[in-house]
């Protein structure tokens, strides 16, 4: 029994050689849990022609960079990532390993634990290290990581290990953990690992890939102004476009405007969009499911607008306007407009 | 041709429309109070295969696991056109993880026999996971394909289909037998009157054996509704040979140290009227506290 723990990984998603801003976040949680475990952090960098990208993870603070190119991980197929992935965690055995909760992170992640027969958590909003003590099975785990995730659509948070093998895998949603200011100065190893692919891991062939980058990054923004299915229409969200112009922010939605085809998905807060955190939240017409509440809770101030006096919006918002949006927000552009 | 297509479903509480009555005094989801639904992407992904149906007159197997309860989503699948339904329930199950879950389900397919594509629903609303399917996929050695929102062929060897991917789609071909973990990209249909009138006394042996006055009338029971096609099929660990240290609680190897209610915290928000004066009043609060500006 070797006793000596294993790294702290991240997995790095990475889109045409652009890092996504999710794998940053996890460079820099990593780093903090492989300080407390004393271990190291370390990325798994997969792709084709990526090498650009190592100086910006070390910068991050990743000790290590294991670089794995070859031509049959462009673009993005599961079976091969995972494939990758689960040789080198049979080589090393890291003892965390952390994934965007993004969609390619949550198909490939429990691919890989299923093979390894590794817990995995989903869609983590917090990780910490702490001892667990096994009431049920009479065991007791020292310095383990504790998954904490909002679970039954929102309205519990439950804390959860593993205690199997290692890894302790798990997926952390997009924008929850704080990006620290990178470091050029620092540096690390880079490691190359040739992939070891056979046919079988090649088996699905990518006929058409389409996409664009997002109209909007919501994450970055410090203003937002959301509407919601009581904008009433599409035209009627010039209203929304039009405070958020004035105000100098970004426009967001919630799901039932974005299902309504008011808005494109690329603006929806929330449980199934983006989560944000700006200095000002203002919302209106979104009555505040819990789905909704999940991705905004955490701006620093809430002004919520609707005519229902009881919607639960208002229980998380600072200052609460009752009043028809379609009066209150010219009301808002002119009196922003007169002071400013 | 004759294909098989296997649709893995779950019922689920409903999460989504929490009202009032479903919240407790303290601010907290009282469970019971929220009604037993059919999972909404297993809807799609039920949806899917009925289209397969229509198109290529595919044989289509509806399975769940659950208690024995769940027997009302399999009904609900007769209703809107499948063609046979296995209720996979046994308390050694209980308990549960994403893990073990995948590894009792992917038994189960094993037993349904020749199954050329399996569909799952991209995720259940109650632990919004999205890992089971993958999880099934690995445990089969097939390929996956996630977040499926249209088959557009499927040929005796292979399928090709649409699927989304970050700002975009993808067409991905794979070789079967294959599995699809498919989003909100149709509009499940409704049940038909025909089908409800066909398969409402659809039971699982289970539920005949709770009515029945004897083993021996239950097994009677049994037979007439088998013969009709009017028995869904009930299955128990050890009938799909699923190894007991790998399913329920022993095969989880993910342990819940705590759970913590979200509580709606009381209202402190300020009240502003919708005044010129209010909102004039609002707005220079903001600017002066350097929230705007």
């Amino acid at each position: 029994m070797n006793n000596k723990i294993g790294n702290v990984w991240v997995f790095i998603e990475q889109e045409g050689g652009k890092i996504a801003d999710v794998s940053l976040e996890l460079v820099c949680k990593g780093r903090e849990l492989a300080q407390q475990l004393g271990v190291k952090t370390e990325a798994l960098l997969l792709g084709n022609g990526v090498e650009k990208c190592v100086d910006t993870l070390y910068s991050y603070g990743c000790d290590t960079v294991y670089l794995i190119e070859d031509e049959r991980l462009e673009p993005f197929t599961v079976l091969p990532y995972a494939k990758v992935i689960m040789d080198m965690i049979k080589t090393h055995h890291p003892n965390i390993l952390l994934f965007g909760a993004t969609m390619k992170g949550r198909e490939l992640a429990p691919r890989v634990a299923s093979e390894k027969l590794a817990g995995l958590t989903a869609d983590c909003t917090d990780l910490q290290i702490d001892d667990f003590e096994d009431k049920v099975n009479k065991k007791s785990y020292t310095d383990k990581l504790m998954q904490i995730r909002p679970a039954f659509g929102g309205n519990i948070i439950a804390t959860i290990v593993n205690t199997w093998d290692d890894p302790q895998m798990v997926t952390v949603r997009e924008g929850v953990m704080k990006m620290d200011a990178p470091d050029p100065a620092r540096k690390g190893e880079l490691v190359r690992v040739k992939a070891e692919l056979s046919d079988t891991d090649t088996v699905i062939k990518v006929i058409e890939r389409v996409r664009q980058d997002k109209e909007v990054d919501l994450k970055g923004a410090q203003i937002i102004v959301a509407g919601g299915y009581g904008v009433g229409s599409k035209e009627n969200f010039k209203l929304i476009r039009d405070l958020a112009e004035a105000l100098g922010g970004e426009v967001g939605a919630s799901r039932a405007a974005v299902d309504a085809g008011w808005i494109s998905h690329d603006y929806q807060i929330g449980q199934t969009g983006v989560t944000v955190r700006p200095r000002l939240y203002i919302c209106a017409g979104i009555s505040g499911s819990i789905q909704h509440r999940a991705g905004m809770t955490e701006s620093k101030k809430i002004i919520a607008i609707n005519t229902d006096p009881d919607a639960p919006i208002f229980s998380v918002a600072h200052y609460a306007i009752v009043g028809d949006l379609n009066d209150v927000i010219p009301k808002m552009i002119k009196a922003f407009k007169a002071k400013a | 041709m004759s294909q098989t297509v296997l649709v893995f479903v779950k019922q689920v509480p409903d999460t989504q429309n929490i009202t009032g009555d479903a919240m407790t005094p303290a601010g907290t989801v009282n469970r019971a109070a929220l009604p037993a639904i059919f999972n909404p992407e297993d809807l799609n992904a039920l949806e899917l295969a009925l289209q397969l149906k229509d198109r290529y007159g595919v044989k289509v197997v509806v399975g769940t696991m659950g208690p024995p309860a769940a027997a009302e989503v399999l009904r609900s699948s007769l209703f809107r056109g499948a063609d046979e339904c296995i209720l996979l329930t046994d308390r050694a199950f209980a308990g549960a993880d994403t893990l073990a879950t995948s590894y009792a389900l992917s038994c189960c397919a094993k037993k349904v026999g020749k199954v050329d594509l399996i569909l799952c629903g991209r995720q259940a609303i109650d632990g919004d996971t999205a890992q089971v399917g993958p999880q099934i996929a690995e445990k089969l050695h097939i390929p996956q394909i996630a977040y499926v929102e249209e088959v557009i062929n499927l040929d005796s060897d292979k399928i090709r289909a649409r699927r989304a991917i970050e700002g975009g789609y993808e067409i991905l071909e794979a070789p079967l037998p294959c599995l699809l973990t498919v989003i909100e990209g149709n509009d499940p249909r409704p049940m038909a009157a025909l089908k409800i009138m066909k398969y409402k006394k659809a039971k699982t042996p289970g539920e005949v054996a709770k009515n029945a006055a004897s083993p021996e009338e239950a097994e009677k029971i049994c037979a007439e509704l088998k013969a009709k096609g009017l028995l869904i099929a009930e299955w128990s660990a050890d009938y799909v040979d699923a190894a007991k240290d790998r399913i329920g609680l022993a095969g989880s190897p993910t342990k819940v140290k705590n759970i913590q209610n979200v509580i709606l915290t009381a209202s402190e928000a300020k009240s502003v009227e919708p005044t010129d004066e209010g909102i004039n009043n609002l707005m220079h609060e903001l600017i002066a506290d350097h929230t705007l500006g």
